[in-house]
This record gives C-alpha cells, structure tokens and sequence, in this order.
C-alpha cells in the first residue's frame, strides 16, 4: 500500500481528488476553491495600508490562509513520508527541448540548475525568483483568479469570464516557454 | 446573489474590492477551531499536489510544450468532477454542515481577465508554479521558493495599489 502511494500518482486520481476539493469546501462551510486570495489576505493581514483593495475584515476569511498552510504541510509530509525513489520521469522531447536552453534535466521535481540559492543574486535569480513571482501574483490578481479559482472553480460553475481567464492563462505560458525562453536563455 | 451580510458601503468602488474565492458561511466562525478543517483538506491536497508532480518544473514544461498529457488530465479530470459536483449541489439543493444553503457567484467579464490571464501565464511558466505549488514546493523542501512567493505577494500589493489606475 504504501509503496503504491510512493508512486507518482496518475493524472485521473489526482484529478478527481483535485476536483473534489470543490464541493468539499463547499458542503464544509460555502467555502469557494480559490489559492490566489491567500496572497491578497495576506497583504490585509500583515501590511497597513491604506489602500481599499486590502481594507476588508481579513479575518472572515481566515480559513483560506489556514488552507494554504495545509498545502505546505501537505508538502512536508509528501516529500519525507512519500517520497518517490525513482527518478522523475520527464519525456524525452521535453529534456531535448531543456537541453537545447542549456537546461540539464536531473529528475527531481525542480531542476536545481535553477531553484537553488546560489542563483539567488544572479540575472536568472532575478528572472525565475523575483520576475516569475511577480508576474504570478499580479497576474493572478489583476485576473481575478488563478487556476484554482477560475480553472477549477469558474469552470465547474460555468462561469465564461473563467474560460476567457484559462485561455490567457495558457496563451502566457505557450508565448513564454516558446518565444520567449529561446531568446531568454541566450542571456542568462 | 444572497451576498448581503455586509454593508453596502464597499459597493462604491467599482471593480473587485469583494473576495474572489469568497467565504459565504453566516453563521459564526471561530479563528482557530472552526478553520482546522481547511487546513486539513488543504494538507490532502498539497499531498495530492506533490505526490502527482503537480508541482514540478518540468511537468509545467512539458504541458505548454504538448510533450505530456498528464497536466491536461488532472486539469480536464478535476474540472468535470467539480462540474458534476457543483451540478449535483444545485440540483439536489445540499446544505452546508452548518445547514446553510450554498451560495454560488456569478463572475462579470473585466479586462482583467485576459490581460492579468496573460501576464499570469507568462508567469506559471517561468515558476513553473501557480499559487497553489509555490506553496507546496516551499513545503516539499524547495525553500528558495520563498522568494518567489514573496514575489508574488508583492506583485498582488503592486496590483492593490495600481487597481483603479488599470484598464479592467
């Protein structure tokens, strides 16, 4: 059993139970499955300002934060108690792909030619840590949405502003790794 | 919308000053107590995250490359499962463990949902991480992933500050 759960788990379990959280938050407590208002409580929680986007009772929506910290956790226990033993599997058209950007793929979950510490200071620190992490939160606010919130949630509610949000989501990410990367990687 | 617990008076400013992933419960909450069960369900599902590779730079990759499946079924999966979901609840007219009744938001169209969309985009693959796995990939042992999530925090900031100022 749990050398099964040591295993990637395939797209369809993880789906349905990514799904599930859905009617889990609601039924719990007419929760709606967003992770981006995280970011935003946590700015009207730890930041006084005056700015009216953050003037709201934080509070109230509390419960948010206290599942974003489960997720962490959710983090912890999955890499010390499941962790998989195998090397990350990634296709081979991807890693030929990497390889052609300079981008060594070693089979963890993050190639650490990038994630680590020592790029902290560097240009591709700047792109990857401070650039990425920007643009994630401001584009995600600005949207009124990530992929939990309009993907998931927008979606499953029938909600076509969610659909145009998904569609811009993904033009990004294609614009990004497709035009973007070949000539980013030049320079980094 | 049966939205109207609160005063009106934040009905001045136009574009979304209400939670978009709202909390709708009436009845009271306590800080702690009542909100240990969301910590819960988010710990499943960081584990779920983890465990599938959600939140892994390369899976990210091979999904805007078309060299993988896997995202687009756990994406496609969780959408028709929250869709027959949230369909049932209608339907069925189920009542919250509070015996409340659910409560769902219409979304209005602004600008923002494409431009924000986009910008957003560009940024998941450059992280490799929406919201959700930053998150998890600090909790998986990724700690450089703080800085990125701090990032993101200042970047939701910037938005606060900038909002009335951006097209929507």
């Amino acid at each position: 059993m749990l050398e099964t759960l040591k295993q990637p788990w395939p797209w369809y379990v993880a789906g349905v139970l990514i799904g599930l959280t859905v009617p889990t938050l609601l039924l719990l407590g007419n929760k709606h499955f967003g992770i981006s208002s995280s970011l935003r409580h946590i700015c009207a929680a730890c930041l006084p300002t005056k700015i009216p986007f953050f003037q709201y009772d934080w509070k109230k929506e509390v419960w948010n934060l206290y599942f974003v910290g489960g997720v962490l956790l959710g983090g912890v226990i999955a890499s010390q108690f499941l962790s998989n033993p195998d090397p990350v599997v990634v296709s081979a058209s991807t890693i030929a792909d990497l390889q052609a950007l300079n981008i060594e793929t070693d089979h963890e979950l993050m190639p650490a030619s990038i994630f680590t510490f020592k790029n902290l200071f560097t240009l591709k620190g700047l792109v990857f840590f401070i650039v990425g992490g920007f643009m994630v939160g401001f584009g995600t606010r600005y949207a009124g949405g990530c992929t939990s919130g309009h993907s998931i949630m927008g979606l499953s509610n029938l909600q076509w502003p969610s659909l145009i949000a998904t569609c811009c989501f993904m033009a990004g990410g294609f614009f990004m790794v497709h035009v973007i990367f070949p000539w980013l990687f030049t320079i980094l | 919308m049966q939205f109207s617990e609160q005063p009106d008076a934040t009905s001045v400013i136009d574009h979304p000053i209400e939670c978009e992933a709202p909390n709708d419960q009436l009845s009271n909450e306590s800080l702690v107590g009542s909100n240990i069960k969301y910590l819960i369900v988010g710990l499943l599902f960081g584990i779920v995250f983890v465990k599938a590779e959600i939140i892994s730079w390369y899976r990210i990759q091979e999904m805007f490359r078309l060299h993988a499946f896997h995202m687009y079924g756990v994406i496609g999966t969780a959408v028709v499962v929250g869709m027959i979901s949230v369909w049932l609840i209608k339907r069925l007219q189920l009542k919250t463990l509070q015996g409340e009744t659910v409560v769902f938001h219409k979304k209005v169209f602004h600008w923002g949902n494409v431009i924000g969309g986009s910008i957003f985009g560009l940024g998941w693959a450059i992280t490799g991480a929406c919201p959700g796995p930053l998150f998890a990939q600090i909790g998986s042992g990724f700690l450089v992933v703080v800085v990125t999530l701090v990032s993101a925090i200042a970047g939701t900031f910037v938005y606060g500050l900038l909002q009335r100022k951006l097209p929507h």
